[in-house]
């Protein structure tokens, strides 16, 4: 049974959202999704190419009000 | 997933570049590969006990008054203290090597230093070995 987990980065900096992202993956299982927001502008572009790097599957990439929501499949 | 290596050698005890060397190995454990980093000289002072932030600043340290600025500008901007950071990298599984030859030259002892995070006591060929395996290596 795949799982929705929330990983909140919102007001976090350099280089946090990219490593608790990674402390996320590295908890779930295989099939879980993982919904990252946050409003480090770096990190909307560098958390997908994280996620390419280690052969993930990127959902989506969003903006929100004031902050983004990227997706991804464990 | 790819296992590709990055490999780093913190000679400088400064309080800008152990924080450039942490968010190097944070971010490249993030990015999905094997990080190790090697403490010599006076990086390896600050895997002294309550020593990792205790360094100055390379630069503009005025005394001390500089860093002072710069860890309230970095408080601020909600930087992670380095603390955290050392926890983040040993949860990610990156490995913390001591260079044995400075502790003998400086006097350090096993019991000096946060035992608990280092992964190994080494000198160069150990770092040499994992160097030449790497990606990216990188002299801070």
């Amino acid at each position: 049974m795949s799982e929705k987990i929330k990983v909140d980065c919102k007001g976090e900096n350099c280089p946090v959202p990219l490593v608790e992202t990674r402390k996320a993956i590295r908890k779930a299982n295989k099939g879980d999704i993982l919904i990252i927001t946050g409003d480090h502008s770096a990190s909307k572009k560098e958390i997908p190419m994280a996620v390419e790097a280690m052969g993930l599957e990127l959902l989506s990439v969003e903006d929100k009000d004031n902050y983004w929501e990227i997706k991804i499949k464990v | 997933m790819s296992t590709d290596k990055a490999t780093l050698i913190v000679e400088s005890g400064d309080f800008d570049k152990i924080y450039s060397a942490f968010i190097i190995g944070n971010g490249a454990l993030a990015m999905g590969m094997d990080v190790s980093m090697y403490f010599t000289f006076w990086g390896l002072e600050r895997l002294k006990k309550n020593n990792l932030d205790k360094g100055p600043l390379s630069k503009m340290n005025f005394f001390g008054l500089g860093k002072l600025y710069m860890k309230w500008k970095m408080k601020k901007a909600n930087v992670r203290s380095l603390d955290d950071m050392l926890d983040d990298f040993v949860e990610l599984g990156g490995k913390i090597f001591a260079c044995d030859m400075t502790m003998e030259i400086m006097g350090v002892s096993k019991e000096d230093l946060r035992d608990e995070v280092i992964t190994e006591y080494c000198a160069v060929g150990t770092y040499v070995k994992e160097a030449r395996e790497s990606e990216i290596t990188l002299y801070i």
